[in-house]
């Protein structure tokens, strides 16, 4: 894999659809996402990005077509071989998915307890950096996720995520719901650590300023089909739809802040 | 001069190394320190002997791959170095990484985290006394939310509102009483049949197999029909009721019913508790006519005693107090398992690990009480000599 090119294909989708109860929402979807980049996914509402989003992680089998990361099948494993394609991905959900019964530090420790053995005390070294990576202060450590605010489980859910340093990040929606400071710490945050960590990141986002800020490309999920390129390739196609999003009120606010 | 660890395969691992020159103490390393190798390398790093040299360098220009555990166990080495008094002369590393580190070293400024200690003898003490003071107020508040659930029924009875939810009270009756109909006839039914069989065995060693019919009418309208059909219903309708509720509290769904102007008593907790007080009696009527099929059955094939004789016997071993002795605890068990079912799912938090644990505890709360008050009216009926 990624021989062939000048750029390794983490995630290469092929010809996937789904459909549920009839309606298709996916019809052939071709997707290539390289190591080391920040690919946004936009679409309307029911566009299925979030459906996308469980296709490529193995949450969903496609009805035809194939998923491969890392030049593996991502469905979950029954055993869990050495290196899986699991141990290299983190994963933030839209609303965080902390585990409700573990405090937020012991949520950060479940991927190095199961994966990593490493000692309690490295644990929460390692546990105390990524806190202070999202922004978190010290003291959520030893809080349970119901005593956390929105943003705040948005933030733990992606130290958990980024707790065993993967190399390819998903985020669904990570600004959403987040104040205008905060997002934008948000969106240096993933710049920053795409940088410093060589992360690729897939992001499902409708935040236009973070779509400018952090993506290298953009994936437009429109007609169940996808289209990809950048913010300034996006600009110039004709769908009536791409068209509205990039060119509408905000989309030009987005932009052209990005220019001044 | 000492080598700490110099792997065979060096490119593959991360490997580290020092060197003492003169006064000067180097700690090289390279290969990928990645959090995959992070718990070798920490035992690594807390073997390191720094020595008495009174400068310090880390060379890491040998490194191929960098994490943020890696970063992170290179930062505290160097602060480990400062702290004893050493002066760090170079921290080198690829310049790809200085983002990574800049990020570890400029925000990372807390003490470790440290975890809770929740084993032990203390820790268990202090649940205990937590546990206890909570019993206390869950009592305090169910007994508030009896006195409120008597108001808001009263209302609704004297002053019947336009509002009162009969399509809502007639799903609720459809969900508890019609739907519990084949568990209920069933373990009922199952019921009969053991009760009749044990009789059988121990009386037939007096002759007295016919009293059998006896112990069967007397112990199931009295009191196991009744129990047993509450106990069920319980572990049936009151879970439902409280992760119902307590799902719908989670969604933020009973705040929504408030802002909108509606009353959640009338509409979540009257139609079930009411659905239940209809139901449950029913079900008592229902399980106690299947709990004789069944003994009947037994007896037939046990003791050969005919359908006839069986219902002559069973005329002459109850009376309609029996029966209604057993009946009339139904309503009581309904109010208890409805409004225990219901004030629990509107106590559940905004979390999902809060409904299942007041679902169990509804249960719980529910059975426990319904004996309790069935071992109370045990006690009344035998002092009124009923």
């Amino acid at each position: 894999m990624g021989g062939r090119g000048e750029r390794e294909v983490v995630i290469r989708v092929r010809g996937v659809v789904n459909a549920f109860a009839g309606q298709v929402i996916h019809d052939g979807i071709d997707l290539d996402v390289y190591r080391g980049e920040v690919l946004g996914v936009v679409g309307g509402s029911g566009a299925g990005k979030s459906v996308l989003l469980r296709t490529i992680i193995g949450l969903n089998k496609p009805k035809e077509g194939t998923v491969e990361v890392f030049g593996e099948d991502p469905a979950p494993h029954r055993e869990r071989p050495e290196n899986s394609v699991q141990m290299r991905w983190g994963v933030l959900f839209q609303e965080g998915a902390l585990f409700s019964s573990q405090t937020v530090a012991e949520n950060i420790q479940v991927p190095l307890r199961e994966y990593l053995k490493m000692d309690q005390e490295l644990m929460n070294e390692i546990t105390s950096m990524k806190l202070s990576m999202v922004g978190l202060p010290d003291n959520a450590a030893r809080k349970y996720p119901s005593e956390l605010s929105g943003g705040m489980k948005k933030r733990a859910g992606l130290a958990r995520a980024l707790a065993a340093d993967p190399e390819l990040v998903f985020l669904d929606e990570p600004t959403a719901g987040l104040d205008p400071i905060s997002a934008n710490q948000f969106d240096v945050l993933v710049k920053d650590l795409q940088k410093s960590l060589g992360l690729t990141v897939f992001m499902v986002t409708h935040d236009l300023d973070t779509l400018r800020a952090t993506t290298d490309r953009i994936a437009v999920l429109v007609n169940k089909k996808i289209k990809v390129g950048t913010i300034d390739e996006l600009t110039r196609d004709p769908d009536p739809w791409i068209q509205e999003y990039f060119s509408g009120p905000r989309g030009r606010a987005a932009i052209a802040g990005g220019e001044a | 001069m000492s080598a700490v660890d110099i792997d065979s395969q060096a490119d593959a691992r991360a490997w580290l190394r020092t060197e003492r020159q003169g006064r000067l103490l180097r700690v090289l390393v390279g290969g990928p320190w990645l959090a995959r190798d992070a718990a070798r390398l920490d035992g690594l790093l807390k073997d390191l002997n720094l020595g008495d040299a009174p400068e310090a360098e880390i060379d890491g220009s040998a490194v191929t791959r960098l994490d943020s555990a890696g970063g992170w166990l290179l930062v505290r080495t160097k602060r480990a170095m400062e702290r004893a008094g050493k002066r760090v002369r170079a921290f080198n590393l690829p310049e790809v990484y200085a983002p990574l580190l800049h990020t570890i070293e400029q925000e990372h400024t807390a003490p470790p985290v440290t975890m809770e200690k929740r084993h032990g003898f203390l820790p268990f003490v202090e649940r205990t006394g937590r546990a206890t003071v909570e019993t206390g107020r869950q009592g305090y508040r169910m007994l508030g939310y009896l006195g409120r659930f008597m108001i808001e029924w009263m209302e609704a009875m004297l002053l019947p509102r336009s509002n009162l939810r009969i399509a809502a009270l007639a799903h609720q009756v459809e969900e508890i009483g019609i739907n519990a109909l084949p568990i209920v006839g069933l373990l009922s039914f199952l019921i009969g049949i053991v009760l009749a069989y044990q009789g059988a065995d121990q009386l037939r060693r007096f002759g007295a197999e016919i009293f059998t019919i006896n112990l069967l009418g007397v112990g199931v309208l009295r009191e196991l029909g009744g129990l047993v059909t509450a106990i069920i219903i319980a572990g049936r309708s009151g879970s439902a009721f409280t992760a119902q509720i307590g799902t719908m509290k989670v969604n933020e769904e009973i705040d929504a019913l408030q802002t909108i102007g509606l009353n959640t008593f009338d509409v979540l907790v009257l139609p079930r508790v009411l659905g239940l007080l209809i139901a449950l009696p029913f079900l008592t009527l229902y399980a106690d006519i299947m709990a004789m099929i069944g003994g009947a059955v037994m007896c037939y094939f046990d003791l050969g005693i005919t359908v006839p004789v069986f219902m002559r016997q069973l005329h002459q071993a109850v009376t309609m107090n029996t029966f209604l002795v057993g009946v009339i605890k139904a309503p009581v068990f309904a109010i208890v398992i409805g409004l225990v079912g219901c004030f629990e799912g509107l106590q559940v938090e905004r979390n999902a690990a809060s409904v299942g644990k007041l679902t169990t505890r509804s249960v719980v709360e529910s059975v426990f009480l319904v004996i309790v008050l069935d071992a109370g009216f045990s006690i009344l009926f035998s002092i009124l000599k009923i």
